[in-house]
């Protein structure tokens, strides 16, 4: 594939994460689809932070091993990632910080002095000699800047177009399809959050726990805009409890965490089974156990989603793969948690949730509203009502005394303990379960990529569909990824996996979580890749562990 | 109107719990006659324990809830539909063992709930341990030579931490309990009542507490210092004389959150669609 990679690396505090998005905007402004990871270890100045742009004519998902550019604002950018330049390539570095070496070498602080910008501008010098390397012209350079510099614009300008003037071309992007609209470019956790709004979310509550923090903040600083209300409770148990209560009194509410802080939660999750509450649960995993490596991606969470809480209740889980399928199931999964009254988790990753790609739009939801009580008769909150789902009353509605209970209870929600009406209610919780399956067949609950008839099957879930999906483009693969995992898309699962001859399960993990659940459905595995890092997979190194289990 | 449900009550004889129950219920009665409230607009937030068990006995909307975890129940109902009237009932182990976080941050906040907690200063439901209230020296199940400890003193920890309505009542002074629930109840921001009654079973200090109740008289409740003095008079340990009543009410601005809500489907799509095109 014609592809450009870039990479921007210096120190905590110098601005990576936003030089990468505008390296991003400027490849996506060229008509390009891009995705950029971000890597940076759990502190707040110093360390190494990098980011990696990829930018192609067909929207990439993961990332090479292999970089055109190296954009180094010090020695250790150079250091760690001079060995990834691919032939052709070139550093681009600042000559203050940076030995002097075969590239283009600016002297930042000079220029930034002489332009009388901010220091943390240096940044944008290596950004005018990269848009330079690649031939972007200078009015592109201009207006993307124009829209995505936070503040101090005109300084910035200076500041690239210095950068711009002292360096030559090296290579020209690659060319975009014909008529190409220039697309927005959003990370996993924006699209989430703005999927969750289009859907009628009504609050979000959060306590601050990387990867999920961005949807907190996100929505905290666009709460007026949104019309909804964000709040920050004083621990994840409150959390959870005051999601329960929100949604109790009638509205749709979601929370969101990382693994240690949904640990908190299971004892609401279990709450929320029992009493037959809608929540929705982001959970943007983090490897584990206990704190981990915070400020990286895993997919280690899987198995404890899947049984997280106590007792038995219906629980739905989906973990999505893209932005788009991000935004879609962040508001499926708020029409099927309030039309079946139970929690839902929509479960991401660090890769998926601050990884920033090229926004394609989502697809419509089919329409799901919840069952509501007719004002007939005398209101009990557990009658039973089709499919097992009791229809809704909010507390302060005439004529209706509201009650629920963590308790076994009948169905007016007063405790009972007597074995017929606990055996009932069990078997009426149970029974939303299977009609939440027959529902779920009416959306994309499993996904496939690569060659349909290939008897080599990728079996992935989440954010390591993209590597996938390129391997097995390479390769001659079928990908089969489950996005529901609960309740189990068991017909269509079985669908997708027809005529496979091997199956090999890529996961970040080490268990292999998705491999184990598929074989408890009566499916075989032949292997398992897993990765446990933190880091992404890059295509390079799936390809050579495919090659090693013989594919 | 019915405020009473039918299920089978499984207090203990003598419990102080009825006394709440029933003063509550008086007060809800009397918000609706004389305050123009609606039945429907009451919700009642139970923790577990003894005392939850008025979830299942009054005729009013519930959250059954989880031990501790009471008052963010009780402020996401507040949050969710700031027209209803949130009142949290919860055990001393409840609130201040459990869910003592909960606790101080609710005062903190300051939303509008009422907590009444009932405080019999020792776990009636799992028989017979001792609580964060319980006396230096009391000999529980779990404590068998005696808890070292000193107890907690919740009038203090709420005034502590922001309360902006601080009262203690007690079961065998119905009126007076009626009086403060219906005081607090009213009180817009974070009410705080703690009610003393006994445990007929494990903690029966009915002849303490009636030698050394008094009512409050005179006592300036918009002064902060003064409530704090009169919170220390009784450690909760000693046979001191033990106040009865408000100690301290004022009006603070409530919790920063905007109420919850959603833009109509139009105007929402357009939101949204904006963003999108900011980041082109």
């Amino acid at each position: 594939m014609d592809e450009i990679a870039v990479l921007i690396g210096g120190k905590a505090g110098e601005g990576i994460n936003i030089a990468g998005s505008v390296v991003m905007r400027l490849i996506s402004g060229c008509g390009l689809r891009t995705a950029m990871y971000y890597d940076y270890p759990s502190l707040i100045k110093g360390g190494h932070n990098f980011a990696v742009i990829r930018g192609a004519a067909v929207q990439p998902y993961c990332h090479r091993e292999g970089i055109d550019l190296v954009l180094a604002l010090d020695q250790e950018t150079v250091r760690r990632h001079q060995g990834r330049i691919r032939p052709g390539g070139r550093i681009i570095y600042d000559t203050g910080r940076v030995r002097e070496l075969d590239g283009t070498g600016l002297p930042l602080d000079e220029i930034v002095k002489e332009e009388v910008a901010p220091a943390v501008t240096r940044n944008m010098g290596l950004i005018g000699a990269f848009c330079k390397a690649c031939a972007i012209p200078w009015e592109t350079v201009e207006a993307v800047l124009r829209r995505t510099v936070p503040k101090a614009v005109e300084a910035n300008l200076r500041v690239a177009g210095r950068g711009y003037e002292a360096a030559g071309t090296v290579r020209s992007l690659p060319a975009p399809t014909a008529g190409r609209r220039v697309l927005p470019a959003l990370t996993g956790n924006e699209a989430v959050a703005l999927g969750l709004v289009e859907a009628g979310l009504e609050g979000y509550i959060a306590y601050p726990m990387t990867p999920a923090s961005s949807i907190l903040h996100f929505l905290a600083a666009g709460q007026e805009e949104f019309g909804i209300s964000v709040v920050h409770p004083e621990n994840e148990i409150g959390v959870m409890l005051m999601a329960l209560g929100a949604a109790y009194a009638g509205r749709r509410v979601a929370v969101g965490t990382s693994g240690g802080g949904f640990c908190l939660m299971t004892e609401g999750f279990s709450l929320a089974g029992m009493a037959e509450l809608p929540v929705l649960v982001v959970l943007a995993q983090r490897p584990g156990p206990s704190t981990g490596v915070p400020t990286y991606s895993g997919q280690g969470d899987l198995s404890f989603t899947l049984s997280a809480g106590q007792g038995e209740f219906p629980r739905l889980v989906a973990a999505p793969a893209t932005l788009e399928e991000a935004w879609y199931w962040a508001g499926a999964l708020l029409d099927l948690a309030w039309r079946f009254q139970t929690p839902a988790v929509l479960l991401t990753d660090k890769n998926l949730g601050e990884g920033m790609y090229t926004f394609h739009s989502a697809p419509e939801r089919p329409p799901l509203p919840p069952v509501r009580w007719d004002g007939d008769g005398g209101y009990r909150r557990y009658a039973p009502g089709p499919d097992g789902v009791s229809p809704l009353a909010d507390p302060g509605t005439a004529g209706a005394v509201v009650k629920v209970n963590s308790y076994a209870h009948d169905e007016a929600g007063v405790t009972v303990e007597d074995p017929p009406t606990v055996t009932r209610m069990a078997e009426k919780r149970k029974k939303k379960e299977k009609a939440m399956a027959e529902v779920l067949r009416g959306y994309p609950s499993v996904m496939t990529a690569g060659d349909p008839a290939a008897g080599t099957v990728l079996l992935c879930w989440g954010s390591t569909a993209g590597v996938c999906t390129e391997a097995a483009g390479d390769l001659g693969l079928r990908v089969v990824r489950p996005v529901v995992l609960s309740p189990f898309p068991t017909e269509p699962f079985g669908a997708a996996l027809a005529g496979a001859g091997r199956v090999v399960a890529v996961e970040e993990n080490l268990d292999g979580q998705l491999a184990r659940l598929v074989r408890g459905e009566g499916h075989w595995v032949d292997a398992m890749i897993g990765k446990y890092d933190g880091r992404p997979f890059f295509l390079e190194d799936l390809e050579r562990r495919l090659k090693e289990v013989g594919v | 109107m019915k405020w009473i449900t039918g299920a089978q009550n499984t207090w203990c004889p003598g419990c102080g719990n009825f006394a709440v129950q029933h003063a509550l219920k008086d007060v809800f009665a009397d918000l609706v006659a004389e305050e123009e409230r609606r039945a429907e607009e009451f919700v009642l937030v139970a923790g577990i324990g003894c005392h939850a068990k008025i979830a299942d006995y009054l005729a009013v909307n519930s959250f059954y809830a989880i031990h501790g975890r009471t008052l963010p129940v009780a402020t996401g109902i507040t949050l969710a539909n700031p027209e209803l009237t949130v009142v949290a009932c919860a055990g001393d182990g409840d609130a201040y063992a459990e869910g003592l976080g909960h606790f101080v941050f609710a005062a903190k906040r300051n939303t509008d709930i009422t907590a009444i907690i009932h405080d019999n200063r020792v776990y009636g439901l799992t028989t017979g341990q001792y609580t964060p209230t319980s006396y230096t020296g009391f000999r529980g199940r779990s404590t068998p030579s005696g808890v070292k400890e000193r107890p907690f003193n919740p009038i203090e920890l709420a005034l502590a931490s922001g309360a902006t309505f601080v009262a203690r009542a007690y079961t065998r002074r119905l009126d007076h309990l009626r009086e403060v629930l219906r005081r607090a109840i009213l009180h817009r921001g974070f009410s705080f009542v703690e009610v003393l009654q006994i445990c007929a079973t494990y903690n029966n200090l009915t002849a303490a507490y009636n030698d050394q109740v008094y009512e409050l008289d005179g006592h300036d409740t918009s002064d902060l210092n003064a409530a704090r003095e009169r919170a220390r008079e009784w450690d909760y340990s000693d046979g001191a004389p033990i106040a009865l009543g408000v100690f301290y009410e004022t009006e603070r601005e409530r919790e920063a959150w905007p109420p919850m809500g959603r833009l109509p489907d139009h105007q929402r799509r357009e939101v949204v669609r904006g963003v999108l095109e900011g980041r082109r």
